[in-house]
């Protein structure tokens, strides 16, 4: 129901907010916290507090000794509230700092080797000491694509099955099956490195895409695998029970009404199980090694993958080379933050679809 | 105590029944009182003008179909409206005569004099039955040296010290839902408010529970003001002295009518209250 | 003659569910899909375990206590693979350093990551203006995503001369504690360094768990401490943190759990040297993980054996921890 208009019934009452900061208190926050970098900046020339981490030590104690000074007048609680106001504000700064940090350096540091032909070339005819303009990481982006598709390819219909089992089928064998899943994602990543070597590049005497592809497989599975069972969970059994209700089979129900339903959210499944593998460093060390060109046999030799690249451009130790590292990094990143915003976009439709769903659900089963 | 209801009538007489701007500012009233005032959610208006007072140490029941602003309105008497991101509120509410939501005032401070007991019983889970009764004490850092005796005065005001004297080290959590409310009413008491509001603390109770409770809020009005909403109009009449009817029509809502709750009952001015005191809708 | 009436409760009948031949083709299907996943990655268990039994049969618990790691049968000249039976014999494996390495380094990326992500937790929850509380959980998200690799990179060329200034400073004041004391003051490459990196890598999900934990707080009881007059702080102290502390440990053991298992960030910042230290501020270190990335290149068929092992025991304690952490998890979840 709309409410009525508060000026038709009230004239002159207008909707206030006493306890709120007002704007002119906001800003006079902020020019005090200005001066007080100010001031920092002051103490670490003057004091043996230097350079970034030593203001930021001096900046927190200017912040704590006004707080304390403003609550001196009012009681214990109000002081320890607001210093550890400040503290609490100070722990979060200096946890996000890091990512920060990360995402500018990557930034700055990468944008430098990037040009059109970067993500076309490989590092066949180049060397690592030429113009950035010369060479790119073409090699290394298909490399990943290709050994993340295979372990797709693999994860995802495994993780979906599993996922049915798990939540529809329920057989004799749930625990086992989640015991060993939930068990599994704990595998440190170089471990599945380890296990794909003996068992794949050795027997087949050399490293290759297919094998890089098998180790992703291994560490993506359990991932798929989880999120398509709490995909699968979050169907509420109003939808299956209508199915059942019209006369459906199991199998029809679950494939012709709860699979749809969860269709965008078994997909962010996938990509969250991509977005997690594709920056795996370690057990692509053990597998798929590095190359210089272009690679499209995924069993014809050592592949070059995006972590690779970047790790061998990084060891080879000479500024040119970290540059394209960072530059490597950059790509990296875009692209797992890429997987992520799609992931992110397809879960929130994926959730509402299943509400829109069960209420409609609902609506016939009563009706029926 | 029909006296003393009848005393206070003769005394309010004038301003028992709210309209607007029908207040003498200079009036040297004790006691909670609002003027004016109104709630919002974001744009939707949710309470218009309401102006109420409430005399000391009396109880005041606030009645009225759900949904017409009974919680919002009780939740503005001791600044908990606030906390809700998109909350507005025009008017004034004053205690003792000065202005709660004045910006010089400490909101914490008024919560102090101000307290509020819940519709779902909720001690501290974490804490023992003298822990939650102490709770409030050692939020506010009050200095206080005689915590035993506290903890006594307050459960024997609650009407639970002597179900749980013995066992004042066990967890909040393992009362009944009585006694639970009722630990709460103690966790209240113990910061010594002048008012207490109720916002239907009794609609998760057992009709015996409810009783004891109500036989408390009659006790604690000897001491303090006491404020509480409640749907169970049966209740109302027990506990009340006075009555505030609530109705909207699909807008904000608003205040009807309010006077003592003998009047309310038997012989209300305005014919809305009539129709829902004898439950012809609500 | 009145027949006496008996009422008995009857038999509850046993109800079967039939399905039609296409439902069983169904579950088989599914039933094959579920069972593959759970083979493979059984497999890779009871392979670990078979591949490295010999290792274990020889060593047995020497493995994991001895301080050297020597393949005989490598050939210096080439790193060839292939090496005599009878050369190789003389190799001696075991990994206690490593395993001290690795939680060392964890341990102290713990410490700093406990009260940095139960502080940002707590602000986002609380203390944040709530116009950008979804940016902060979805950059914190984001956080957790970035892959451990660029952690290295940055934790070299831009990190270190911070974590270099720290470790002097501790070294010139605390360096009378054993635990800080250095032969030379190299402090560019020590666990010190690698753990606050590691630190920073863990922050994200211990965060994020905190976070999930906190946000659950019934709303009621931090309602109620404000009406009883008390502040923000005095909320979170009462309320708050006694309601979220099992949630908050299991995420640390999740975090500790990624600790001991990080490979590249740790095999970039580390020099790996096999001694046991107790100085984490001196340059040299290593854990599990990167010394199985490190060697594998080179390994007879004997020390591969080994690295499997060394790589097992890390994937239990992995494992160990993780269990402890949803253990926590599932005794808390009835309470709330």
């Amino acid at each position: 129901m709309n409410s009525v208009s508060t000026s038709d019934q009230y004239p002159g009452i207008e909707p206030l907010r006493p306890w709120a900061i007002t704007r002119q208190a906001r800003l006079k926050n902020l020019f005090r916290s200005f001066v007080f970098a100010f001031v920092a900046f002051v103490v670490t020339i003057i004091t043996p507090l230097a350079n970034i981490d030593g203001w930021a030590v001096a900046f927190l104690l200017i912040n704590v000794a006004w707080v304390v000074g403003q609550t001196s007048r009012s009681g214990s609680k109000e002081r320890r509230d607001a210093v550890l106001r400040v503290v609490f504000t100070s722990l979060a700064v200096l946890a996000f700092v890091p990512w920060m940090s990360i995402f500018v350096t990557v930034l700055l540091k990468g944008y430098r080797a990037i040009y059109p032909g970067y993500f076309f070339s490989d590092m066949r005819t180049s060397t690592p000491e030429d113009e950035f303009n010369i060479g790119g990481a073409g090699h290394a982006i298909v490399g990943s694509l290709i050994m993340v598709t295979i372990a797709t390819l693999i994860t995802l219909p495994l993780g979906i099955l599993s996922g049915i089992y798990l939540t529809e089928v329920r057989g004799r064998l749930t625990f086992l099956v989640r015991f060993i899943v939930q068990s599994m994602a704990g595998v440190p990543s170089v471990v599945a490195g380890l296990f794909i070597f003996t068992t794949v590049v050795q027997p087949m005497g050399k490293y290759s895409g297919l094998a890089g592809g098998l180790a992703l497989a291994v560490l993506m599975l359990p991932t798929v695998s989880r999120t398509a069972e709490e995909v699968l969970k979050l169907v509420p059994d109003d939808l299956r029970s209508a199915g059942y209700a019209l006369g459906a089979r199991q199998w029809r129900t679950a494939i012709m009404v709860v699979l749809p339903t969860v269709k965008s959210g078994l997909i962010t499944a996938g990509i969250l199980g991509v977005a997690r593998v594709i920056g795996e460093t370690a057990p692509l060390l053990l597998t798929s090694l590095n190359t210089n060109g272009f690679v499209w046999n995924p069993v014809g030799g050592t592949v070059a993958s995006l972590p690779t690249y970047i790790f061998s451009m990084f060891m080879y130790g000479t500024e040119y080379s970290s540059s394209r590292a960072w530059t490597g990094s950059l790509v990296l990143l875009a692209l797992v933050f890429g997987f992520f915003v799609l992931a992110r976009r397809l879960g929130a439709t994926a959730v509402q679809k299943v509400k829109t769903d069960s209420r409609k659900a609902r609506k016939l089963k009563n009706r029926s | 105590m029909s006296q003393r209801i009848e005393n206070m009538t003769q005394q309010n007489a004038d301003t028992s029944t709210p309209t607007r701007h029908q207040f003498d500012s200079g009036a040297e009233f004790r006691g909670l009182e609002t003027r004016g005032a109104h709630a919002w959610f974001g744009s939707h208006h949710a309470l218009a003008d309401v102006s109420l007072r409430f005399p000391e140490r009396t109880v005041t029941g606030l009645i009225g179909p759900s949904g017409c602003g009974k919680s919002t309105f009780i939740r503005l008497l001791n600044r908990m409206h606030e906390f809700i991101p998109s909350a507005a509120m025009a008017g004034e509410v004053l205690l003792n005569g000065s202005d709660i939501y004045d910006p010089s005032e400490d909101p914490a401070a008024i919560r102090l004099k101000i307290g509020m007991v819940f519709q779902k019983p909720n001690p501290f889970p974490a804490m023992t039955i003298r822990e939650n009764v102490l709770a409030g004490i050692k939020l506010a850092h009050l200095k206080r040296d005689n915590h035993d005796d506290i903890v006594e005065q307050c459960l024997t005001r609650a009407g639970l010290w002597k179900e749980v004297k013995d066992r004042l080290g066990a967890s909040g959590g393992s009362l009944s839902g009585g006694q639970q409310q009722r630990l709460c009413i103690a966790r209240s008491l113990a910061v010594e408010p002048q008012v207490l509001l109720m916002d239907e603390p009794c609609s998760a109770l057992d009709p015996s529970s409810t009783l004891r409770i109500e036989e408390t809020i009659k006790d604690l009005a000897e001491k303090i003001t006491v404020v509480i909403v409640t749907h169970n109009m049966q209740q109302a009449s027990r506990v009340s002295d006075f009555c505030a009817f609530f109705l909207t029509d699909g807008g904000p809502g608003y205040l009807v009518e309010a006077d003592a709750t003998r009047k309310i009952f038997t012989n209300p001015t305005d014919s809305r209250t009539a129709d829902y005191v004898q439950g012809k809708f609500g | 003659m009145a027949a006496v009436n008996v009422v008995t409760t009857p038999e509850p009948r046993k109800m079967v569910v039939v399905y039609s031949r296409a439902d069983k083709i169904f579950r088989r299907i599914v039933t094959a899909g579920a069972l593959t996943s759970l083979m493979l990655l059984g497999l890779i268990a009871a392979f670990l375990i078979f591949r490295s039994s010999g290792i274990f049969r020889e060593f047995g618990i020497n493995f994991i206590t001895g301080t050297e790691w020597f393949s005989a049968g490598e050939d210096p000249v080439g790193g060839a693979t292939t090496a005599l039976a009878d050369a190789d014999d003389a190799s001696v494996f075991s990994i206690g350093p490593m395993i001290v390495g690795s939680l060392v380094v964890a341990l102290i990326a713990m410490f700093f990551a406990v009260p940095l992500s139960i502080g940002g937790a707590l602000y986002i929850e609380f203390y944040a203006p709530r116009g950008i509380y979804r940016a902060l959980v979805s950059l914190l998200d984001l956080a957790a995503a970035i892959p451990s690799l660029i952690f290295g990179l940055w934790g070299i060329q831009v990190f270190t001369s911070m974590g270099v200034r720290w470790a002097t400073l501790l070294n010139d004041r605390l360096g009378f504690l054993p635990i800080l004391a250095v032969e030379f003051e190299n402090f560019g490459r020590s666990p010190f360094v690698a753990g606050c990196v590691l630190a920073a890598l863990v922050v994200p999900i211990t965060t994020s768990v905190a976070r999930e934990v906190y946000s659950r707080t019934p709303r009621d009881l931090i309602d109620t401490c404000f009406a009883l007059g008390g502040t923000k702080w005095g909320a979170i102290r009462s309320v708050v943190i006694p309601y979220g502390k099992s949630g908050v440990i299991a995420g640390a053991m999740l975090g500790l759990g990624r600790a001991l298992g990080e490979t590249v960030a740790i095999y970039l910042m580390l020099n790996l040297v096999f001694d046991y230290s107790n100085q984490i501020l001196d340059s040299a270190g290593g854990n599990v993980a990167s010394m199985i990335a490190l060697k594998f290149g080179e390994a007879t068929d004997k020390e591969l054996s080994a690295l499997i092992a060394a790589g097992l025991v890390l994937f239990v304690i992995t494992l160990i921890v993780n269990m402890i952490a949803s253990s926590i998890v599932q005794r808390s979840t009835p309470r709330a």
